[in-house]
């Protein structure tokens, strides 16, 4: 079994698996438990003055018989006492010296306040601390959360104040609810943070009970938005994951609906030294730690790789602008008449919802209908094949073109030069 | 067997449909769709419906996720058998039937079927699971190389154990070579579940018999499973006996550690007789345990006149044939009448109509309510178009010159409730049944005699008594599993009781 164990700018963990700062990991009781199923560290729910929280508080989204594709909340921070957590926190330390125990922190933006919780909190023992300028609902009305991480010069300030109490490494958790992210992983950077974490949830507002009118989840019959997360937000992590990555030089914890090994797996190959996970762990507990490790494992075998050193950040570099991508590269789209089932699916997708490059086909002796790819009015985009239920029977294939690589960036200049145009910048180039 | 009347041979290709994967494997998009059916439930009821405690939402979580080698890990680390355990468990009142869907409106999730996908992913590609355990320089021996040996052998070998399997039959597995219907598994199944228990360095003993302790110290009357062989004393050369073969310079059946019957992994030999034997003397003497996984005997008699003619055969040996002969060269009567209404009785009457008998008859003394095959098993050879005689009994089996004709039966009526209530023949009642051939399928008779002859170990009605927990019988050198223990059970128990037995083995010889 390959190694899985990561040093996470000084935080050591057995694997790359925390407990994402949440319901999860509110109480030494589940924290203990997680460890005991196989999790390699936890980033504590988010302690600072305590809260009152309501009933209810989380909603889902489901998408046809599987449940929880997106998940949120309106829960806050810590309902439990400061001192009932820390105490909690080193007792964990001390029974668990090989896994990472993380304080995640949250306190009103004053900078005596920070240093406090800081010396208070590396009382405990614990591996590093987590700042919580994410959390998108409820504290941000008070100046704290995502108030303070949606802003550049306040991610680094905080960051600051912390950095001179600290002994541990800090990380700084990042919102979503932005325009750039990469600007705030910057500041944070530019804070003296030693690495990073994202995301945090998305703001959102689950659904709407067309009975009553009222939001969900619902409290008397209001509804706030809350942080989505879950199985959903994926796609939208990992392109922040990403574009972090390729801004800053510390290390990124990453978060956002990670549920399955292959999840860590594209997490790691996009840079994220860590994985957090909560969402999966609220649907289904602590267990699903053994498969994450198990499929990584087996995963990073199956490549060849001794680490997970050997996967981290692999995908970078094929993470592109627009701009750098070849315009003559094509793909069509082939339909394998054995598997087609005969559904039109395709066809109907094309025609009405693309680019009009598919033939329908009148049913053959033995009753089959197998739609017919107009290969020269195919334009590749892809959609026949994400639409048709049975797996492999479209499939894009390269189709030699015969011209040599272009971009829109290659061809733009080309056109310049040609024109004999001199070139001047435009306020997005300046940028 | 020799038949008055042979039912007409059917095309080539209709044999191979006729016995065609009954249950075929999952393709790959039917698995994720399966696997995701799947609750993924805590402290799940699939898991403590299975004997061998297999984590089946695990397994199947594991599916999901694309990590098929960890699926197999969790599905063999429980049951080294779970390829075929997934393709002839009865899972319908095992884990499939614990499913909390089907306290729903859903059917349950196919467990049996996604375990085979997972098994058979690292079958094919020949991934090993296991590895043998360090060599802690113990040996134990075997007896029989059915599931709850090669469970025990496997389980063993991963502790460090040197094991050899001593069987009677050319190619190993038992009776999940020799005895399952061929459109459940083919013995090349079988023996591919064999193989892996081979790479963990476990040697197989093929065309060996276990000589049971002779009563009055003459190996001439020496005790064998069957009766069928002697050793003869004089072949014997020093403490091992040599094999009785034609070629004489075969090595003896103790010392053949090329394991040279593994030849025939390619193929299934057909059942044939033991070519050599050994003595439990001395398989005590050369080992630190013992483990007694015979299973049981032969198929019980009628009892009734006429049981010698030809066309009279058991159950098992009838199906042995459809596991290791070309189904072509079957022969089987036009009509045949199977006795007995359990699970080898459906295997006989299934396997008769699909080598192509015309009229196939399953005869039970009792009523429908009473069969002990399982309601699936029954249904399967009512759509094959089985006819069933309820409340028949037989009574002599009638031949002409030398050979079935027909089955003198009578109708029976029960006195009290139930499978135990007593059957009485309804007075002048009687009628024939012309038939060609007579499959006998009352279940097997326990090898009594060879067990009785192990010193110390107790046998209560057929069954080696062991400690449940251990699975040690009264000789403390003796573990005893599968079949010959619980009397009768399926592939999944003989692997929980062989698994258990390799820990109480081991529980022993390590702290002993």
């Amino acid at each position: 079994m390959p190694d899985l164990s990561i040093n996470f700018a000084g935080i050591r963990s057995p694997n790359p698996f925390w407990l994402a700062s949440g319901p999860p990991a509110n109480t030494a009781g589940q924290v203990m438990r997680a460890f005991d199923a196989g999790w390699g560290g936890a980033v504590w729910k988010t302690i600072g003055d305590p809260i009152i929280n309501t009933t209810s508080r989380y909603g889902g989204i489901d998408l046809g018989p599987q449940k929880l594709m997106g998940f949120n909340n309106i829960e806050l921070i810590s309902d439990r006492s400061i001192e009932d957590n820390l105490r909690e926190m080193g007792d964990v330390k001390k029974r668990y010296p090989n896994q990472a125990v993380i304080a995640s922190l949250m306190v009103e933006s004053r900078r005596d306040a920070w240093h406090e919780i800081v010396k208070r909190t590396e009382d405990t023992g614990c591996d590093g601390l987590e700042l919580n300028f994410g959390c998108p609902h409820g504290m941000s009305e008070r100046g704290m959360g995502s108030a303070v991480g949606q802003v550049s010069e306040y991610t680094t300030m905080i960051t600051e104040w912390v950095k001179e109490a600290a002994r541990t490494p800090v990380i700084v958790k990042l919102t979503p609810n932005i325009t750039d992210v990469t600007r705030i992983a910057a500041a944070a950077e530019q804070g003296g943070a030693d690495g990073i974490s994202l995301i945090n949830t998305i703001n959102s507002l689950m659904s709407v009970d067309l009975d009553t009118f009222a939001p969900r989840p619902t409290v008397r019959g209001k509804g706030s938005h809350g942080g989505y997360c879950g199985p959903a937000v994926k796609p939208i992590a990992l392109n922040m994951v990403a574009a972090c990555a390729k801004r800053v030089e510390i290390p990124i914890s990453g978060i956002g609906g990670i549920a399955t090994w292959s999840d860590a797996a594209e997490f790691v190959a996009l840079g994220s030294t860590s994985l957090q996970v909560c969402t999966a762990v609220m649907h289904y507990g602590f267990r699903i730690v053994e498969d994450l490790a198990d499929g990584l494992g087996n995963y990073l075998d199956s490549k060849g790789f001794a680490s997970l050193d050997d996967l981290k950040g692999r995908s970078l570099a094929n993470v592109a602008d627009w701009g750098d991508l070849d315009l003559n590269y094509k793909v069509v789209a082939d339909i394998n008449p054995d598997l087609c089932i005969g559904c039109h699916l395709c066809y109907v997708a094309c025609e009405d919802g693309a680019h009009q490059c598919i033939a329908e086909h009148p049913a053959d002796g033995n009753g089959r209908r197998v739609p017919r790819i107009i290969e020269d009015e195919c334009v590749g985009c892809n959609l026949c094949a994400l639409v048709c239920p049975v797996h492999g029977c479209i499939t894009m294939k390269e189709v030699e073109t015969g011209q040599p690589q272009m971009s829109w960036k290659d061809r733009t200049r080309k056109q310049r030069q040609e024109a004999g145009v001199a070139y001047t910048p435009s306020l997005w180039d300046q940028e | 067997m020799i038949l008055r009347r042979i039912a007409p041979k059917l095309p080539e290709d209709k044999y191979e449909q006729n016995f065609a994967d009954i249950n075929p494997p999952f393709t790959p998009q039917q698995s994720l769709i399966e696997a995701s059916r799947c609750l993924y439930c805590f402290d799940a009821p699939c898991i403590k419906a299975c004997p061998t405690r297999i984590d089946v939402p695990s397994f199947i979580q594991k599916i999901g996720t694309g990590n098929l080698k960890g699926a197999a890990r969790v599905i063999l680390s429980a049951n080294v058998l779970g390829e075929s355990c997934g393709r002839v468990c009865p899972t319908e009142v095992l884990c499939e039937g614990a499913c909390v869907l089907n306290g729903s409106e859903e059917r349950p999730v196919e467990i049996g079927r996604l375990q085979r996908y997972a098994v058979d992913y690292v079958l094919d590609r020949e991934i090993r699971i296991f590895q043998a355990g360090k060599p802690n320089g113990r040996r134990v021996a075997c007896i029989g190389s059915g599931p709850a040996s090669l469970a025990c052998a496997a389980e063993l070998a991963q502790r460090g154990y040197d094991v050899t399997i001593f069987d009677r039959n050319p190619s190993p597995g038992g009776l999940n070579t020799y005895g399952i219907a061929a459109y459940k598994t083919r013995a090349a199944d079988s023996l591919r579940e064999v193989k892996m228990v081979e790479a963990l360095g476990v040697k197989f003993r093929q065309g060996v018999e276990v000589m049971g302790r002779a009563s009055h110290g003459s190996a001439e009357k020496a005790t064998s499973l069957t009766n069928s062989l002697r050793c003869h004393p004089a072949r014997s050369e020093g403490s091992a006996f040599q094999p009785i073969t034609a070629d004489s310079s075969s090595p003896s059946a103790l010392q053949n550690d090329a394991g040279a019957v593994l030849g025939t992994m390619a193929g299934v030999a057909p059942s044939l007789e033991p070519v050599s034997c050994v003595t439990l003397d001395e398989l005590e003497a050369r080992y630190d345990a013992v483990f007694v996984g015979v299973g049981l005997g032969e198929t019980w008699d009628l009892q009734l006149p006429g049981e010698d003619l030809d066309g009279v055969c058991g159950a098992l040996q009838f199906i042995q044939r459809t596991k290791s002969e070309a189904f072509a060269q079957i022969d089987v009567g036009p009509r045949v009448a199977v006795i007995g209404a359990g699970n080898t009785a459906i295997d006989a009457v299934t396997a008769a109509r699909r080598l192509g008998a015309e009229s196939v008859y399953l005869i039970y003394r009792r009523g429908e309510d009473s069969m002990p095959a399982f309601r699936y098993e029954y249904e399967l050879a009512q759509r094959d178009g089985v006819t069933f005689l309820w409340y028949t009994t037989p009574l002599a089996i009638l031949g002409r010159d030398g050979a079935v004709t027909g089955l003198t039966c009578a109708r029976t009526r029960l006195e009290g409730r139930g499978r135990y209530a007593r059957v009485e023949v309804v007075a002048g009642s009687e009628f024939v049944l012309g038939v060609d051939m007579v499959v006998k399928a009352l279940g097997q008779r326990p090898v009594t005699e060879f067990l009785r002859s192990i010193p110390g170990v107790e046998v209560n009605g057929g069954r080696v008594v062991v400690d449940a927990r251990t699975h040690q019988a009264g000789n403390p050198k003796y573990y005893a599993a599968g079949d010959c223990v619980n009397g009768g059970k399926e592939v999944v128990d003989a692997v929980a009781e062989g698994m258990t037995a390799a820990r109480g083995i081991d529980a022993l010889l390590s702290h002993g």
